[in-house]
């Protein structure tokens, strides 16, 4: 548990440096969301390539890096109503909102952008107060 | 190269979220938790990534892109309905299951049967998302 900041710390690390290579080197935003839902609503048709294998590596490398660690949990909850009513809401609000954690929280934020802070402020409101709710008051989740 | 750039940033974005815990969805939900035990973690992933991006930021001021023309403009500073309105939707899904979308395929390895049916659900999001976004604007117009 003492150790869990150190490994946030060079994990977040880790994220960032992606982020600015993907900025420095393709002149391109390191948003999760929007690279995705270019790929599936069709507006990413141009790049497609550059959008897959991007994907591609951010599924294999932590599938690799769960192999040789023996294994990773997610803990996602065993509720498939919860997890399919969260997946239609992520996917829905980070397209309408253009950007998601990696977006607007980190690209946005490193630059002070106004809109990146207040996405940022509100889905992490929303989130917290979604948790208290449905799991104190309701014990859903 | 360009090709080959976009792969290893994902891959170097995967191990981040890995080693960082992000694709634990207790970890998440529990920095969201504050009425609940409150694991700080989340804010020092925040933190670790803001930094190199931040000086990433800066060296766009002096340098040109290696393999693209020129760096892309940011968006007009304006707070729309739209992004306050998604931001929100999205809070509610993260919070519900601990995952937002990098996670989401960083974790379909070993995520299970919750972790598929999670990506393909936000799969189904982000295609209905443009019918979502037309709508909304017509109601605003209507208004």
């Amino acid at each position: 548990m003492q150790l869990d900041w150190i490994y946030g710390l060079v994990g977040g690390g880790i994220i960032g440096l992606a982020a600015a290579i993907f900025l420095l080197f393709n002149a391109r935003i390191m948003g999760a969301s929007g690279i995705i839902g270019g790929l599936i609503d069709g507006s990413g048709k141009s790049d497609w390539t550059e959008r897959a294998l991007l994907i591609a590596g951010l599924f294999l490398a932590p599938a690799l890096g769960a192999l040789v660690m023996g294994g990773s949990e997610t803990n996602i909850t065993g509720n498939y109503g919860v997890i399919i009513a969260a997946g239609l809401l992520v996917g829905v609000g980070t397209r309408l909102a253009n950007g998601c954690t990696s977006g607007h929280g980190v690209c946005g934020i490193s630059r002070l952008s106004l809109r990146g802070i207040v996405a940022t402020g509100f889905y992490i409101v929303a989130g917290g107060l979604t948790v208290v709710i449905f799991k104190h008051v309701l014990g859903v989740i | 190269m360009r090709n080959l750039v976009s792969f290893v940033v994902g891959s170097l974005f995967g191990l981040g979220l890995l080693i960082s815990g992000m694709t634990n969805t207790n970890k998440v939900q529990g920095w969201l938790d504050i009425f609940g035990a409150w694991d700080p973690t989340l804010a020092f992933v925040m933190g670790g990534a803001i930094i190199p991006m931040a000086i990433a930021w800066q060296l766009t001021k002096i340098r040109k892109p290696v393999f693209a023309d020129s760096f892309p403009t940011p968006p007009a500073p304006q707070i729309g309905r739209n992004l306050v309105i998604g931001s929100t939707l999205f809070g509610m899904g993260w919070g519900l299951a601990g995952l937002c979308p990098g996670p989401a395929i960083a974790s379909l390895s070993f995520g299970g049967g919750g972790g598929v049916v999670f990506a393909l659900s936000m799969a189904a999001g982000m295609l209905i998302a443009p019918r979502v976004r037309t709508r909304l604007d017509q109601a605003a117009a209507a208004s």
